[in-house]
């Protein structure tokens, strides 16, 4: 019998494209625009320093898109989450961590109660959540209609806080040596990507995820509980953007109505530039990791290019985002073959 | 005597208005591979389902091997730990999972699995039932017939004693079919009970140990397969004696004149929902029927014609030209009609009215830009409401609330508003009451005297002799016969579709 090698997998396939496609971003800036501090290892820091908060609700996002779901309510929940802990933190004494389980508690509220329509009363997913980002955005301005910054000791001096591993950083134009400096906020992210990693690939969990979005009536007659696996996956998510919406205050230390729009809309597009499908069943967390940074990489090439207009960067990811679709739905077809 | 696994006896259940199973018994016996045969709606879904718990039973018992009491199932779930488990057409496992993964996930609630001692199970499961896939393939890379045997090997390895097999073979080639029927032996000879539903004759021929009929929610009877002849299996399944010649009369020979002008022509036509190449030649003014047992592929025949499936092979003449049709909408435009077999699904639009519903196909026809006048629509609706004696409050009435004869009218009277030159009727007495039956018929053997070609297709057979002229014979998706004139009896049917000439 002639043995065929095995193909690999699509989401092995998709992934390699994504983390390909980084490192060749990354290479091609350092050559050309070198000059503009993209030969810097602070600059890869930066990446990663500006973009933890995303990364952890992306990951939140994934694990929902990939049973068949969608929340678009993250952003509203962490400028919900920023404003909150801020008014706590200066006005009611809150600490570093009554303000993380006052975080935690907001994200998993929000994940239970939309969880509980979506699964238990199958309710439209979308719309679900649509409701529930007005809500958090709502709060928000019940709470403060202005701008506010962190005003707390304690707090400042933690976030202040800055990682320097020796011997790794730059040398500046006057052959200074200076430390490139990590934020502490990225190493929680970072761990909280192995996790992930780990509870969708080896966790019953996980895979009854996999399940559940890849044919969810198969998933009930093999004896998973459906309903409960979505009401898990949006409680999960609701926890990694409490987790996520602290990282990000942790970041600005501060908080406004306006504060993180968008935000879902990235972490959906850095899914599936990571190879999630929305329709769920595939998707991996290594892949969204690197949506997130192809995105914050794209941003800031194409603002070091001069750029400095607005809807550049905006293009950019559309085009990003076509390429990556196109892709997927090639892939697609070519399986039904 | 085998050990008997299980019994069901004296089972009952109805739904509003349908008596689905009255009295049926049925009973399965250690390392038997049981067929249960039977035309739609015949009862075979309806008594697994309750066999697995889909369905509450109305009355009966059953009992099973290991259990003192007679069982009552509730849920799939309660019939898996009875050991009863179901292999669906449509494959119900996972695809974007691997195989280890689909036969191990669901079975506990831990947190954590390891997944390496499953791999390792799973590798010695798949070998000893001798299935060619990989523990860490992920599923959607393995063929459907791979597919279906790691469902029965996740059942075998739950500790299944009766596996059911719902219509299994259905979307496999010869090759995955005895690959599967290889499955089945092994499985057999380690004692578990098959129950095996198809419509396949020669499959069941091939596999099978002992037979059970069922026909109109009725118990037939159960045979053991070597003792009972095709063409009797055949006449039970109908529902038919052998040599019963009561009422046949072949009133279709009243188009005995019928012109030799062939209004359309297949040559070695073949679709891409397997159906065996075949010829067929529709006359003007005659009446052609396909007949043949549930799933014999009459219908994929016609959807071939119509172009609703895709042509994969042959030629297609209509009046003597060559015509490629490949979608409805381009048979249309050539002049053929078809009233689809489910009429529910494929045929009305319920919301709309019925005046909507008859203008439709000439609408699409003309392009939804050229829209009717709403008085132009009413004298269409309103002329043939008449003509078909269509019962209705109105023409604005919504489909829907038409009873199922009317419903059917509904949809005769949107084909008869085209024109066509060749007319497609499958199954449009299904589900209608008697007397509407009739009156399709006449119709059908006007509109054949005034020159409409037509092919009509049902699965009662009186029918099909009264209206047709001309009859195609079929079983397992190939023509095996072609009937005509004083050839056209119940036998010669029956001995046609059974393989045996006499």
């Amino acid at each position: 019998m002639l043995k065929r090698k095995q193909a690999p997998s699509d989401t092995a396939f998709l992934l390699t494209i994504t983390i390909s496609m980084f490192v060749v971003i990354y290479i091609l800036s350092i050559m050309f625009l070198g000059d503009k501090g993209f030969n810097k290892i602070q600059m890869l820091f930066n990446l990663f320093n500006e973009n933890a908060a995303l990364i952890v609700i992306a990951c939140g996002l994934t694990v929902v898109m990939i049973t068949g779901s969608i929340d678009i309510s993250v952003g509203g929940v962490t400028a919900l989450i920023c404003t909150s802990c801020i008014v706590c933190l200066n006005k009611y004494d809150f600490n570093f961590f009554t303000a993380l389980i006052l975080a935690l508690a907001i994200g998993l509220a929000f994940g239970a109660v939309q969880g509980f329509l979506i699964a238990y009363l199958e309710m439209q997913p979308f719309i679900v959540t649509l409701a529930g980002m007005f809500l958090g955005r709502g709060l928000v301005a019940l709470i403060e209609v202005n701008q506010i910054q962190v005003d707390n000791k304690g707090f400042e001096l933690l976030s202040g806080a800055r990682i320097e591993i020796p011997f790794l950083g730059d040398i500046n134009k006057k052959g200074v040596f200076i430390q490139s400096k990590l934020e502490y906020g990225v190493v929680v992210a970072l761990i909280i990507v192995f996790v992930m990693l780990w509870l969708l690939k080896k966790t019953n969990l996980g895979r009854s995820f996999y399940a559940v979005g890849g044919n969810s009536q198969s998933a009930l007659t093999l004896g998973i509980n459906v309903k409960k696996t979505r009401f898990n996956a949006h409680l999960l998510c609701g926890l990694l953007a409490g987790i996520g919406g602290f990282l990000y205050l942790f970041h600005t230390r501060s908080g406004s109505v306006q504060q993180a729009t968008g935000l879902e809309m990235d972490a959906i597009s850095a899914s599936i530039i990571g190879g999630t499908l929305l329709t769920g069943g595939v998707g991996n967390i290594l892949g969204t990791l690197f949506g997130v940074l192809i995105n914050g990489l794209v941003l800031l090439v194409v603002t070091a290019i001069g750029n400095q207009d607005p809807w550049w960067p905006q293009i950019t990811r559309a085009g990003m985002l076509c390429f990556f679709i196109v892709l997927q739905s090639i892939i697609c077809s070519r399986k039904k073959k | 005597m085998q050990n008997i696994l299980l019994t069901m006896k004296n089972i009952y259940k109805s739904f509003p208005g349908v008596r689905a199973l009255q009295n049926v018994d049925f009973t399965l016996c250690e390392g038997e591979i049981h067929a249960l045969m039977g035309e739609n709606g015949a009862g075979k879904s309806t008594l697994i389902k309750v066999l697995t718990g889909v369905y509450s039973k109305d009355a009966g018992e059953i009992h099973i091997k290991g259990v003192d009491k007679p069982i009552n199932v509730k849920s799939p779930q309660e019939a898996h730990k009875l050991g009863i488990s179901t292999v669906y057409q449509e494959i119900s496992l996972c695809p974007n999972l691997t195989v280890t993964e689909n036969l191990f996930i669901g079975r506990n609630e831990d947190l954590l699995v390891n997944w390496k001692k499953c791999n390792k199970k799973a590798e010695s499961i798949l070998e000893s039932l001798k299935i060619p896939a990989k523990p860490g393939q992920q599923l959607s890379n393995c063929s459907i017939a791979v597919q279906q045997m790691v469902a029965i090997a996740r059942a075998v390895d739950m500790d299944c004693k009766v596996l059911i097999l719902d219509e299994p073979t259905s979307s496999l080639d010869e090759q995955e079919v005895a690959k599967l029927f290889s499955l089945m032996r092994e499985l057999k000879s380690r004692g578990v009970g098959i129950i095996f539903v198809t419509h396949f004759l020669e499959q069941m021929y091939e596999i099978c140990d002992k037979v059970t009929v069922l026909r109109g929610g009725e118990l037939v009877g159960e045979y053991q397969v070597s003792e009972l002849p095709m063409v009797e299996l055949v006449a039970k399944m109908m529902g038919k004696e052998l040599g019963d010649l009561a009422n046949i009369q072949n009133k279709g020979k009243l188009n005995a004149e019928s012109s030799k002008e062939i209004i359309v022509e297949a040559e070695g036509l073949a679709s891409d929902r397997g159906i065996k190449p075949f010829d067929f030649k529709a006359h003007k003014g005659e009446v052609t029927g396909f007949a043949g047992l549930l799933g014999s592929g009459r219908s994929e025949c016609v959807r071939a014609i119509f172009g609703a499936d895709r042509v994969i092979k042959g030629r297609l003449k209509i009046k003597g030209e060559e015509a490629s049709i490949t979608s409805p909408l381009k048979a249309m435009k050539k002049g053929i009609g078809y009233l689809p077999e489910d009429r529910q699904r494929d045929g009305i639009i319920g919301d709309l009215s019925v005046r909507d519903n008859i203008i439709l196909a000439l609408q699409t026809m003309r392009g939804f830009f050229r829209p009717f006048t709403k008085s132009q629509a009413q004298a269409f609706a309103e002329e043939y409401i008449n003509i078909l004696g269509i019962k209705t409050a109105s023409a604005d009435t919504p489909v829907s609330s038409l009873s199922g004869g009317n419903q059917q009218k509904v949809i005769l009277a949107r084909w008869l508003l085209t024109h066509p030159d060749y007319l497609i009727l499958d199954e449009p007495t299904r589900g209608i009451d008697i007397g509407t039956k009739v009156e399709i018929q006449r119709l059908v053997l006007k509109l054949a005297s005034e020159g409409m070609s037509i092919t009509f297709i049902s699965s009662e057979i009186e029918e099909m002799l009264r209206t047709c002229s001309r009859l195609i014979v079929m079983r397992d998706l190939q023509v095996v016969g072609e009937l005509e004139g004083d050839d056209m009896t119940q036998d010669k049917i029956m001995y046609t579709i059974a393989g045996v000439s006499k």
